[in-house]
């Protein structure tokens, strides 16, 4: 890609702004070309739009910082109500030609007032006509404020009639924010996801000075070969690159093997990154437990993830409670004449039913079923005679719901204890 | 090395640079050469301002086409209100981009050069995107009337009471009749959602009681305004429509294209203006140019879209490349015209693409009825124990922190929103993209696995 040059900007900027960005110079090269020079016009929107870490909040950030455009940057998340955002675009451009961090609070309510105040704060800023950037990251919450808020951004050039350009930066494509009465439409740019060959370039840049580069090239190139097809998200990968590396190492730092000795690294590492995937990769465990294990060199199956202290021993009752509940959620009403009464007829199988076999019950999930069905089956399979004391089960069955085993479904109508329905 | 010149200066240091040329005889080619780059600099600079306020900036200044009658129209109606007095009210309808506040803003600017208008002509400019609801609104037209002072504290019973009492107020003065009033609503569709509408009845109003003069313009892109009005307010009104509907064919399109991309005639440097002007024409008549408008007329005829895609191509213009080609209209077209929901499903990795391809086939099969991430998870099971080689068989948390982030980027969408009753697993959603849409997706991903490519193909259920 040649560099990056324009005429309104000192080259040494851009090639140090070349160098904070590699693979994506073709997109700030658009988007320089867009901008144009300081105090030129520009789209009075631009909606950006990639995957999570392709680069876009970075890009933007590194962009306009470098080159001292005049800009606002406000998530939409830390800011979700109206008034947040609003206020905060205010403050932030109080600040922005002169730097200091002297801001006076701000009291805005509505867009009505934002728009004068907006005018108000810029002319008292030395800009002298510059193009001010509003750069609005995460613009997918916009669509859950007010139904005026996105519309009037994307016109804000029209309302206030400055030189103002709106930028958003979103996951989400543009046909799912559009209202449905239409409205001012931005110029949608596209930034790509990274190639493999990206990602390497991208990841092995950071490498431990006392390695060679050569060493975590070929560390990152395993670590792709059994992440990439799972996740291609930079900064996931970056995590595990991290993480692992000094596993990656060992047989090095232990003097086993040199570092040329591809197979023998591969061989220590590959089960390591495949333990990874199940449990870090998950969140199943923290970080912290992750270095802690590498550090004492336990072993990777005594790791014990979130999801295995679900397994416990339950008393006797509450097994066959929850026996009872699986088997109620699972199984249509009309079968358990067939299946728990002693002297039963053969049911005969309905158009219904031949229509929909194929559809197991297992992938539709379980069914709500009231309380009286659940200890109607509890007694037919529990062997020996149980003493039908409502106590008792009350007693076990909420333990069993506060284990959140059982989640509750309440009808609020009926308050009645006869009528709370169940699902497993 | 002298400095880039900046683009707002004037022609000044340019002539001063040519008194200075004469003495140097020796320097005087490099210097010239020197001259003639950064001559064209200024100029590019000059060129891509001049556009991009044509392109970006809607100013009255903009030149209006197709539009001649509905001009005179409003023109026509509006002198009668400022020199007649007469009250009147009108509504312009267009889709969006069709032209309406340009259409407005030329006429208002007409009428102001105009000797017989007396200068006291009142606008005041409301928006429904920003008024939304009627106290913000009597607020703005408050302050646009200046006469915040003599309002003061004053409070009033009702809407119909400040507002008289503010016509009222401008009669005040030395004038024996009130000066016209123009009030303009933009979005106007919008303010029919307030309250009662009683700013919009109470606007009408006044413009059917002769007392003050009043004009009421309101611009729309609904087509059925009139039936989201309120009788009452239906019956004040004066029912004059005025349509713009983009109603030029494509020869004339071409024409506005070729006048877009024009330079005017006063700008400074007229050889360089001569020369992009006739590169203008030829571009007009190239053909691929040609297609490229051709799509673009067929898909949407505002000019709005045609601004964009000019705009995209003077961008390239530089020093270096000081002449639109019809290589840079193509281009702004296809980055233009670019499917966003393919170029995200690019981006997944291969467990998400093996996960689109389960739900495509199971809308196959079922039709197009929801499913659950159970049922999805089967599927690709039913993949992996059959015909995959290269995939390896994931376990089920990871394939469901996949499925995760497709409902992130919203390329599924459940059906209802998620509650603490139902689990994840078994929460129904359908998918936001189509077959074709997928396998068009799949011929231009990158390294795609063939197994996995042969079983998207493939049409059979594998039940």
């Amino acid at each position: 890609m040649p560099n990056l040059a324009h005429p309104a900007y000192p080259s040494a900027e851009l090639l140090h702004l070349e160098s904070l960005v590699p693979c994506r110079e073709s997109q700030v090269s658009m988007l320089l070309s867009i901008f144009g020079e300081r105090q030129h016009f520009s789209f009075p929107s631009i909606f950006i739009y990639g995957h999570t870490s392709s680069g876009k909040t970075y890009v933007m950030q590194t962009l306009l910082t470098t080159l001292q455009l005049p800009h606002v940057f406000v998530n939409c998340v830390e800011h979700f109500t109206s008034r947040l955002l609003l206020e905060e675009i205010l403050i932030q451009l109080q600040s922005c030609s002169s730097g200091t961090e002297q801001t006076s609070p701000v009291h805005c309510d509505t867009l009505n007032d934002f728009v004068r105040l907006f005018k108000q704060t810029l002319a008292s800023q030395e800009l002298q006509d510059q193009t001010v950037y509003i750069v609005l990251d995460r613009a997918e919450q916009l669509r859950e404020m007010e139904a005026n808020i996105l519309p009037a951004f994307l016109r804000l050039q029209e309302l206030t009639d400055r030189n103002v350009t709106v930028i958003l930066l979103s996951e989400i494509v543009w046909e799912l924010f559009r209202p449905s009465i239409g409205c001012f439409e931005p110029f949608t740019m596209y930034f790509p996801d990274y190639s493999i060959g990206h990602l390497q370039k991208i990841l092995s840049q950071n490498h431990p000075p006392e390695y060679s580069a050569d060493f975590y090239a070929a560390y990152i190139n395993i670590l792709l070969g059994v992440f990439y097809m799972v996740c291609r998200d930079l900064k996931e990968l970056r995590h595990l690159a991290a993480l692992n590396f000094s596993k990656y190492c060992e047989p090095v730092v232990r003097g086993e093997a040199n570092e040329r000795d591809t197979r023998k690294l591969w061989k220590n590492i590959e089960p390591h990154l495949k333990k990874a995937m199940q449990t870090v990769y998950l969140r199943e465990i923290s970080s912290s437990q992750w270095e802690r294990l590498q550090r004492d060199g336990g072993e990777p199956g005594q790791l014990k993830g979130l999801s295995a202290h679900t397994h416990m021993e339950l008393p006797y009752y509450s097994k066959f409670l929850l026996i009872a509940a699986y088997l109620a959620s699972y199984n249509p009403v009309r079968t358990d004449k067939r299946f728990f009464l002693k002297h039963h007829g053969k049911i005969r199988k309905t158009n219904f039913m031949k229509k929909h076999e194929k559809t197991s019950n297992h992938l539709l999930g379980p069914k709500p079923f009231p309380l009286d069905r659940l200890l109607a089956i509890l007694y037919s399979i529990v062997d020996n005679r149980v003493a039908p004391t409502a106590n008792i089960f009350s007693q076990v069955l909420m333990n069993l719901v506060l284990m959140y085993c059982l989640p509750h479904l309440l009808e609020m109508e009926s308050r009645q204890p006869q009528m709370q329905t169940f699902t497993l | 090395m002298r400095p880039p010149p900046r683009p707002s200066s004037t022609r000044a240091p340019a002539s001063l640079r040519e008194l200075r040329m004469p003495p140097m005889k020796s320097t005087m080619s490099k210097r010239k050469l020197k001259e003639s780059v950064e001559e064209s600099a200024e100029c590019i600079s000059q060129v891509q301002k001049i556009l991009r306020e044509r392109f970006c900036h809607y100013c009255a200044a903009g030149k209006l086409f197709g539009m001649k009658q509905q001009y005179s129209h409003l023109l026509e109606l509006l002198k009668r209100t400022t020199v007649h007095g007469e009250s009147n009210s009108a509504l312009i309808i267009g889709p969006r981009g069709s032209g309406k506040t340009a259409l407005l803003n030329h006429v208002l600017e007409d009428l102001r050069e105009m000797n017989q208008v007396r200068e006291n002509l009142l606008e005041v400019h409301l928006n429904g995107l920003l008024q939304t609801n009627d106290k913000v609104a009597l607020k703005e037209i408050t302050r646009q009337l200046q006469l915040e002072n003599v309002v003061g504290d004053k409070v009033f019973g009702s809407f119909a009471e400040n507002l008289a009492f503010l016509l009222e107020a401008l009669r005040r003065g030395n004038r024996t009749s009130s000066c016209p009033v123009l009030f303009v609503l933009d979005e106007f569709d919008l303010f029919v959602h307030h309250k009662n509408q009683s700013l919009l009845y109470n606007l009408f109003d006044i413009s059917q009681s002769a007392q003050t003069p009043v004009t009421v313009i309101g611009l729309t892109c609904r087509q059925d305004i009139l039936e989201l009005l309120e009788k009452r307010v239906k019956s004040r009104f004066s029912h004059r429509q005025i349509y713009l509907m983009n109603s030029f064919d494509f020869k004339e399109y071409i024409k506005i294209f070729k006048k877009q991309l024009s330079l005017p005639a006063e700008f400074p440097d007229e050889a360089f203006a001569q020369k992009w002007n006739n590169n203008v024409q030829h571009l007009s008549e190239d053909k691929t140019v040609r297609d490229v408008l051709q799509k673009l007329f067929q898909h949407t005829k505002d000019l709005r879209s045609l601004h964009l895609l000019l705009m995209l191509a003077v961008s390239a213009v530089t020093t270096h490349h000081p002449l639109p080609t019809a290589a840079d209209l193509q281009e702004a077209s296809r980055q233009h015209s670019s499917d966003s929901r393919a170029n995200i499903v690019h981006g997944l990795s291969v467990l998400e693409i093996c996960l689109i391809i389960a739900m495509k086939h199971l809308n196959e099969v079922y039709d197009g009825e929801p499913f659950n991430f159970q049922m999805v998870y089967n599927e690709f099971q039913k993949f992996i124990q059959r015909k995959a080689h290269s995939m390896y068989n994931f376990e089920k948390p990871v394939v469901m922190k996949a499925f995760e982030h497709l409902l992130q980027l919203e390329l599924v969408k459940p059906l209802e929103r998620p509650s603490a009753r139902a689990q994840r697993e078994y929460l129904l959603m359908k998918l936001l993209l189509d077959s074709s849409q997928i396998m068009e997706a799949l011929q231009v991903y990158p390294n795609c696995p063939t197994d996995v490519k042969q079983w998207a193909a493939s049409s059979l259920s594998w039940l």
